[in-house]
């Protein structure tokens, strides 16, 4: 008798701190969530901090000021937010139809047996450093461009009116044109690993009623797989362009870093992020590095949108799979 | 033409494309690969590992550099990845019916995607204007920022593929709910989750942007981590863009050794979250 109530006090006590531990370990884990979620706010709120400075100073004219002096302490945005955005755009351009090129290939006219091979090459093409695209793109990318693309682009669209602005100048290599090409080669496998994935969503039977009825290949990815998948794709897109965006190494080094503003693909120019990377270590005096941070505030924001809206629409994919 | 031989024709062409497409993808890794060893391997040599990173037109080696990227690496994976787990573990075990758990979700998709250069300049802020100069310890930090998301995600990945049956079968067991985890869930995705590690390792390995104003470079061997410490990146794409040939050659055999070390460390965590029955891969 007295040794089971002994026993029986024992396993309370037991439980009582199984259950404190339990508590304790939840308690831990939801502590390092909101961590993280803590983290995010602590980068956009450090950036806002320190930028200030300079947007007291330049106000809502920053965004368009086309002055880039350290001399004279004038500082703009413009010229890094049009590299920033014109770069991307040129990624995009090209690097979104050759990455669902790759993600069609890879699901439907792929031989089972050389599916997984190719899907694991075109991601180690992601796993590559920026740094190393930087370099190659600064060795061998930039020269070719220099001899070949370049001096093709300037003839064959020099002369048209409209848009000769965007080819003047002589053909260096290094430039926007180049950053823009080395951006494609680098958001090309994000962008091809979510398609892929997001084209393998279309239920079977979809895809198989298609082809019973006589549909080629093409037909059945233009009119079916995109269809059911557009929203996903879209969303990957997304990812490729926040990617992008925020390229910072592979940017630097062919870019040229030149902060004054030229609207010519062939002319040196740099990016938000390539001109952190140049200025920031070196960049003396309060009004100088705030500048430097309010610019990296925008390009915070820029990507913040874009990748919210990538991952709003994938996961409104997922919900549909999920159904 | 008929309309069939028009959607045959269509049909060639853009089949055409999406090969030459993925051609172009393939053309690009073996070009950027080769670019590497054709450059890469005459720079080479054992002086390569013991000896720091000379002067413009002298001897030297990246010893310092290599040193730096791996203690580097290491504290920031020692640093990130309990972070990281603690919070997968909360968004898988926890997380469910919570108004955090997508918050979370979503927050860390984003930081996995953020520009890596603007971690560094949070770093640069929070760490270095306090402190008043650059260090090993900053350079940690930053990468410790983004080994975080990695971890969050394969983590609460892996822990949803543990089969319910397994967690019940413990509870039915009266096991305590921590112990569940800890004991259960975390060992049948165990390698999973150590893959999701190593993907952080090649991401960080390679992660530039971040340590130019954290860590910033230091052309002595240092082991001091309080002050600014060299490191293989930042080493590359200072010697790469110098307008020295030595200090090229230098720049290509570093990058010659960090891509195939990342390259290799991808290919092991894919082993590994294969040979993990299957189930783990998709």
């Amino acid at each position: 008798m007295v040794d089971a109530v002994l026993e029986n006090t024992t396993v309370t006590a037991n439980s009582r701190r199984q259950r404190l531990a339990d508590l304790l370990f939840r308690g831990t884990t939801r502590l390092f969530a909101i961590g993280v979620f803590l983290l995010l706010a602590a980068v956009m709120a450090a950036l806002l901090i320190s930028g200030k400075p300079a947007f007291d100073a330049f106000g809502f004219a920053f965004l368009w000021t086309t002055t880039w002096n350290p001399v004279k302490q004038i500082f703009g945005g413009w010229p890094a937010i049009y590299g920033t955005l014109v770069t991307s755009l040129i990624a995009m351009l090209i690097g979104v139809p050759l990455a669902l090129g790759v993600a069609m290939f890879l699901t439907e006219l792929c031989p089972p047996f050389l599916r997984r091979p190719i899907g694991i090459l075109i991601e180690l093409l992601a796993a590559i450093p920026s740094i190393i695209y930087g370099i190659w793109g600064l060795f061998f990318l930039a020269p070719f461009l220099q001899t070949t693309v370049q001096p093709f682009l300037k003839e064959v669209f020099g002369n048209i009116p409209l848009i000769e602005f965007l080819f003047r100048g002589p053909p260096l290599g290094i430039g926007v044109l180049t950053a823009g090409f080395i951006l494609a080669v680098m958001v090309l496998p994000f962008i091809a690993a979510v398609t892929r994935d997001v084209f393998l969503t279309v239920p079977p039977i979809l895809r198989e009623s298609a082809y019973g009825i006589g549909l080629t290949t093409a037909e059945v990815v233009r009119d079916i797989v995109l269809p059911y998948t557009r929203v996903g794709v879209v969303g990957g897109i997304m990812l490729g362009l926040g990617r992008a965006l925020g390229e910072t190494m592979a940017v630097t080094f062919v870019i040229g870093n030149s902060p004054r503003f030229s609207a010519s693909l062939l002319a040196p120019g740099t990016t938000i992020s390539a001109m952190l990377a140049n200025e920031f270590s070196e960049a003396v005096g309060p009004l100088y590095t705030s500048s430097l941070i309010l610019l990296g505030f925008i390009l915070f924001i820029i990507t913040f949108f874009v990748l919210a809206v990538a991952k709003l629409l994938l996961l409104r994919l997922d919900r549909q799979a999920a159904t | 033409m008929t309309i069939y031989t028009r959607r045959r024709v269509t049909n060639l062409i853009i089949l055409s494309l999406s090969l030459f497409a993925t051609g172009l993808g393939l053309l690009f890794l073996f070009l950027i690969l080769g670019a590497l060893l054709y450059k890469g391997v005459p720079a080479l040599s054992p002086s390569i590992f013991t000896q720091a990173t000379p002067a413009p037109g002298n001897q030297g080696g990246l010893s310092n550099a290599i040193y730096g990227s791996v203690v580097m690496t290491l504290v920031a994976t020692l640093i990130g990845t309990p972070v990281g787990i603690l919070t997968g573990t909360y968004l898988a075990e926890y997380g469910r019916g919570t108004w955090l758990a997508p918050l979370v979700r979503f927050v860390n998709d984003i930081l996995l995607s953020a520009p890596s250069i603007l971690i560094g300049v949070f770093v640069y802020t929070l760490m270095v204007v306090p402190m008043g100069h650059f260090s090993a310890w900053a350079g940690s930090i930053a990468l410790a920022i983004l080994v975080v998301p990695v971890v969050v995600r394969t983590t609460e990945d892996m822990l949803r593929l543990v089969p319910a049956g397994l967690r019940e079968a413990a509870f039915a067991l009266g096991t305590p709910g921590w112990k569940v985890v800890v004991m259960v869930t975390y060992r049948a995705a165990l390698q999973g989750m150590m893959t999701g590690v190593m993907l952080a390792v090649a991401r960080i390995a390679g992660e530039t942007a971040p340590l130019l104003f954290t860590a910033l470079n230091n052309q002595f061997s240092t082991t001091n981590m309080n002050g600014p410490m060299g490191n293989l990146p930042v080493v590359i794409f200072q010697f790469a863009m110098s307008p020295y040939a030595d200090w090229q050659r230098l720049a290509w055999g570093g990058a010659l050794l960090i891509t195939f070390a990342i390259l290799f460390l991808n290919i092991g965590a894919r082993f590994l979250a294969n040979w993990s029955g299957g189930s783990a891969s998709r």
